[in-house]
């Protein structure tokens, strides 16, 4: 009897992903929610320019390739003139919160049905680890050599906080996988996410607190710590948004 | 036959657009090319299709993208300074090897410039524009009725060499009222096995991508698609000669540019001055052999451009430098009446 194995949704390429770096637990999540959801057949995955620029090899079902920051935009497209196919986006803080801003909050307020995942570690690791617009007051980066000072670096972008002010979203979940608990929790986020887009529920958002070993400079363990003590404080998990449930919860009182 | 109605070259591209089968569109509203938004606004909602509004013409193009990705016939259209910014996402496309219509109606430059029209847009559209080694399929009307013809043309190119192709009008062109014949083309929908509209479990997983970090593969998509391009440059050249037979003075000009021409040629055939027009319709690829021909014949070519002089490269090039070519042009959005034209005429005989 199998027990476990490869989920279908991934390939057999090699990750190229560094020793420690969380992307691989991240990808086998969306890949088992794929999965479990028996999709795969019309799923459309859109990466990133970053670290997962090259997830359109890992990813079984057809993928495309955006401009760093474009995703939305890649994947309105593609939901808009095929309504009936899952379409997902995988995106790193920097294309995500950066470059890609508006591209993000504008898809979130048009409530565009697409799933995206968020992938969370504070820095820009493709490119050797300057400092990203999720990077952490005083966190010491290529490009913030002496700590990130906030009076001429500004603060760091809480993204699910800010996408859950508009009326637009669905559903906005922040998780994180730096132990088994929490990689259950954010598999669990990562499915409603899924399972909201095949419902036609709209725009869903699951931001990932991730690690950069390599270029937090931190052996892998020690980054799982920094995640705890470091991240999630200014980063607090939990359910930013959910339309659907306040919905059933107003039902429930009246 | 269908009847020809009243339009705007604008919504003459926008419904020919329609008819070509395209029924997905992205934009986002600037001078002088709006009425293409507002006329899908209105039209696509009742016939199933998409108009979105994009948050900016970086995220159009990027739609545009997703949409040709999964194989459909899309468009964006913008002005000027719209066009700069879909840059990016054109080189993508054409990185992809996509097919998709990206419309310029062009208003005066460089920066914010103007809103009057302009062809100053012509080494944009013909030499890149973007990023990378790649070309576009640029087609240029000088009517209403070729807003609407060349725009079932360029889906038709861009579908058949995966090239994305750009319709470079201008805003006289897109403003101007003129009788239409709108096209019912036959538009059977294209093959497109690389399409990523899911494997259906059918097939292997399709991807859409311009990357390629092993320098060999990289090196060869571009001499692959360099081979694609040259059947285009072999086999696509659209041109019209007027009154080139026994022409001794050339004039070189397109769009709006070519209609002022051709009343300073007519006028000037009065005058007893053998002078011919030759009006590349595609600018890419550019008539080449049509000019160099012409070099033998005449005495001196007269580029007539809205702009400081972009296609007379084009023209020095195909007609290798042997007769004098000479600029009118007017910029800024000014446009050179029949008289400048006649003037610098004048000018080409004396010397």
């Amino acid at each position: 009897m199998i027990v476990f194995e490869k989920p279908k949704a991934l390939t057999d390429a090699p990750l190229h992903y560094c020793p420690g770096c969380t992307h691989g637990i991240i990808h086998r999540l969306v890949a088992e929610a794929i999965d479990e959801l028996g999709i795969i057949g019309k799923t459309v995955g859109v990466a990133p320019v970053g670290c997962s620029v090259m997830a359109y090899d890992y990813f079984a079902c057809d993928m495309v390739e955006a401009a760093h920051g474009r995703a939305p935009a890649v994947a309105t497209g593609l939901k808009r003139c095929m309504p009936e196919n899952i379409i997902f986006t995988y995106q790193g803080d920097g294309d995500l919160a950066s470059i890609g801003m508006a591209e993000t909050v504008h898809a979130a307020t048009r409530n565009e049905n697409i799933t995206i995942i968020f992938v969370n570690n504070a820095i820009y690791g493709m490119t050797g680890g300057q400092m990203a617009p999720t990077s952490l007051p005083g966190q010491v980066t290529q490009t913030s050599p002496y700590g990130r000072d906030v009076t001429t670096a500004g603060y760091p972008i809480r993204v699910s906080e800010m996408l859950s002010t508009l009326e637009g979203p669905e559903y906005i979940e922040r998780v994180a996988v730096n132990n088994v608990k929490n990689v259950r929790a954010a598999k669990k986020a990562i499915l409603k996410a899924f399972r909201n887009q095949v419902e036609g529920k709209g725009f869903s958002l699951i931001e990932v607190v991730s690690t950069c070993p390599t270029n937090w400079g931190m052996t892998p363990s020690k980054a799982l710590e920094w995640v705890e003590t470091n991240m999630i404080p200014y980063y607090p998990l939990g359910v930013y948004k959910d339309k659907t449930a306040i919905a059933e919860n107003e039902g429930k009182e009246g | 036959m269908a009847e020809k109605v009243l339009m705007k070259g604008n919504e003459a591209i926008a419904e020919a657009a329609i008819k070509a089968g395209c029924m997905h569109y992205f934009g986002y509203p600037i001078t002088p090319q709006t009425e293409i938004a507002a006329y899908m606004a209105k039209r696509m909602p009742k016939i199933g299709g998409t108009f979105l509004q994009a948050e900016s013409e970086v995220a159009a193009i990027n739609m545009v993208y997703g949409v040709a990705g999964a194989g459909f016939r899309v468009m964006t259209s913008s002005s000027s300074p719209g066009v700069s910014l879909k840059q990016e996402g054109i080189s993508y496309i054409a990185g992809a090897d996509l097919p998709a219509l990206i419309v310029n109606v062009q208003r005066g430059g460089p920066g914010l410039g103007g809103i009057q029209p302009s062809q100053s847009d012509y080494f944009q559209a013909t030499k890149g524009g973007g990023h990378g080694d790649y070309r576009l399929i640029v087609l240029a009307p000088a009517s209403v009725q070729e807003m609407a013809d060349l725009t079932v043309r360029a889906f038709d190119l861009s579908d058949k060499y995966r090239v994305p192709a750009m319709l470079l009008a201008d805003g006289t062109l897109g403003q101007m009222m003129e009788p239409v014949e709108i096209p019912e083309p036959d538009v059977t929908p294209v093959e497109k096995p690389w399409a990523v509209n899911g494997t259906k479990g059918q097939r292997q997983h399709n991807i859409v991508n311009s990357l390629y970090l092993k320098p060999d593969q990289l090196e060869k998509t571009n001499f692959e698609r360099f081979e694609r391009y040259k059947q285009i440059e072999e086999n696509e050249v659209m041109v019209e000669s007027f009154m080139m037979e026994d022409a001794e003075y050339c004039i070189v000009a397109f769009g709006i540019a070519a209609r002022i021409s051709k009343n300073a040629v007519i006028a000037a055939r009065k005058k007893g001055i053998k002078v011919g027009l030759i009006r590349p319709i595609t600018l890419w690829p550019f008539p080449t052999d049509t000019i160099a021909r012409a070099a033998e014949q005449v005495r001196g070519f007269l580029s007539v451009e809205l702009s400081m002089g972009q296609m007379i490269e084009d023209v020095k090039l195909a007609s290798s430098c042997k007769k004098p070519v000479l600029l009118c042009n007017r910029a800024g959005g000014m446009i050179p009446s029949p008289e400048e034209v006649l003037a610098k005429l004048d000018e080409l005989i004396q010397l």
